[in-house]
């Protein structure tokens, strides 16, 4: 057996719960030149981490995202017309205390990054960015609001954040904060005192396609270990567990949810990784803007569907699809057992022709040609709550 | 887990234990531990002829793909069914009920080269220390 992950020790960058991960005898692996835990033996392994997470409620660590404050300069104005100019979703939309999925693009209608945009005030926003992406998006980001009235704080390090996912998420938050949660939409945030510390910002996102929260506590390893140790107390009576970064791929892959590097990158269009509903090309002008217009217009050349197995074997990411005849026509980006659904499902990029669901195609798993079939996506999709919690 | 005193150990984590020219091969605690839940198994038919050092098959986890190398050569005389319904047992049990094939060897020397328990647990503890350096 080839050792599946080997982790290269030197300069791996290590998040302030990194000690603490290794005293739970996390398995470690290199993410994006993260030392992160990917599974906890001591909560079961990925697969039970996953089920507690759809279940009941799992706790990540997440400090390896980073964070870009983007508030205004002399004038009020500045950071709004900032944050319209480097991302695509409609900015002005946002009330203070909300916040939306969004994308910051390269000219060519490509993916800098994702991002997830908060309006924490006026004239001042929050965007969370991925960890391999760090430094690019933070220099393209510096680069592109050069003309822009305001300012721009790296505070990646500033921050330790904890995503508490699941159905009982809720339940657990509320018994560590004096903030109103119940009444707190998906999407939107709050600022409360949380394990003791004050103004702590509590938002109701996460990338696991489940209700959820992620907190953002100071960054230091007392501070951190404290909060993480409070969270795991507090969540005892509903077996809460630590999760590692393995299930957070296999729960955001159920949820169809992009993952940098894979359905989107600086290769890959909005229109392709099908997230149009997130792109505003009627607010105004924005970086990528111009190309994707001339893309819509020149149609489609690929498009991201769900697909699952229909032959044994499991699609992993980078294998080639291929039409009856053998002809290529894809590449997975994702692919994985999906614990929840018990079938192997992969995201692939392939012709629009071969995107109906129902189409047939086949994944060259070690020189087989394994048939699968296009399937509706999100492959999941959680229960709907009473109808009180599904308000707007 | 305990390493049977009995059975032979490969660099890649694999085990042999031979009884009379026939060979029992599968992976170790350690391999399985390092892939995590076991979900698909793909083996050999019997009559393939497997080389030392070669892979002759693959255990997948729900996140890696791992190839398993035969620490001898020889030909299969059969391959464990169960595992196709069960590959989770592999995670349980590597060292009994979750053996991958068995294999008549070629040649019985051709054990040489590979660590009885003792070397294999010495070998694995000095990787645990790699790890967390």
């Amino acid at each position: 057996m080839e050792s599946p992950a080997t982790s290269q020790k030197s300069a791996l960058r290590k998040t302030p719960l990194n000690a603490l991960h290794r005293r739970l005898g996390a398995k470690m692996v290199n993410f994006d030149g993260w030392d992160m835990p990917v599974e906890y033996p001591s909560s079961g392994g990925l697969i039970a981490e996953h089920k507690a997470v759809r279940g009941s409620v799992g706790v990540f660590d997440v400090s390896h995202m980073g964070d870009i404050r983007i508030h205004s300069g002399a004038r009020p104005g500045g950071a709004l017309a900032a944050v319209q100019h480097i991302s695509m979703n409609d900015a002005s939309k946002l009330a203070i205390g909300q916040a939306h999925y969004s994308a910051m693009l390269y000219a060519e209608g490509t993916f800098v990054d994702d991002v997830i945009v908060h309006r924490l005030g006026e004239d001042d926003y929050l965007l969370v960015i991925n960890a391999g992406t760090r430094e690019k998006d933070v220099r393209w980001v510096r680069e592109n609001t050069k003309s822009f009235d305001c300012v721009v704080e790296d505070l990646s390090d500033a921050y330790t954040q904890l995503a508490i996912q699941g159905p009982r998420a809720m339940e657990l938050m509320t018994k560590l904060t004096d903030a109103r949660l119940d009444g707190l939409k998906n999407y939107w945030f709050t600022h409360g005192t949380v394990c003791g510390l004050k103004n702590t910002l509590i938002a109701r996102t996460g990338y696991t396609g489940e209700d959820g929260f992620e907190i953002y506590v100071p960054s230091d390893v007392a501070t951190s270990e404290k909060v993480w140790n409070q969270v795991m107390e507090a969540g005892r009576e509903f077996a809460a567990v630590p999760c590692g970064l393995g299930c957070r791929n296999t729960l955001r892959l159920e949820s169809k949810m992009a993952l940098y590097g894979h359905e989107i990158s600086d290769k890959i269009n909005v229109w392709e990784a099908g997230l149009d509903r997130y792109c505003k090309m009627e607010k105004g002008d924005f970086v990528g803007r111009a190309a994707l217009e001339r893309a819509k217009a020149a149609g489609l050349r690929r498009t991201l569907v769900g697909i699952e197995m229909i032959d044994r074997g499991i699609a992993r990411d980078e294998y080639c699809c291929c039409d009856e005849a053998g002809n290529a026509i894809g590449v997975v980006t994702s692919g994985s057992p999906s614990p929840t659904l018990g079938k192997n499902i992969a995201l692939v990029y392939v012709p629009p022709a071969y995107s109906a669901v129902g189409t047939v195609l086949y994944v060259e798993i070690r020189g087989q040609k394994c048939k699968a079939q296009v399937v509706p996506t999100p492959f999941y999709k959680r229960p709907k709550k009473a109808a009180v919690q599904q308000v707007s | 887990m305990a390493y049977p005193k009995n059975y032979s150990y490969s660099k890649e984590h694999e085990w042999i234990k031979v009884e009379g020219g026939v060979a029992t091969i599968g992976i170790t605690d350690y391999a399985q531990h390092e892939l995590g839940d076991v979900v698909f198994v793909e083996l050999p038919k019997p009559g393939t002829k497997i080389e030392a050092g070669k892979s002759f098959g693959t255990v997948e986890s729900v996140k890696a793909v791992s190839e398993i190398y035969a620490p001898a050569a020889g030909e299969v005389i059969e391959a464990n069914g169960e595992l196709q319904n069960t590959p989770e047992k592999i995670n349980t049990d590597p060292h009994g009920t979750a053996w991958l094939i068995k294999v008549r060897l070629t040649s019985a020397a051709e054990l040489s080269g590979l660590m009885d328990a003792a070397a294999y647990e010495a070998y694995i503890a000095a990787k645990g220390q790699e790890a967390s350096a």
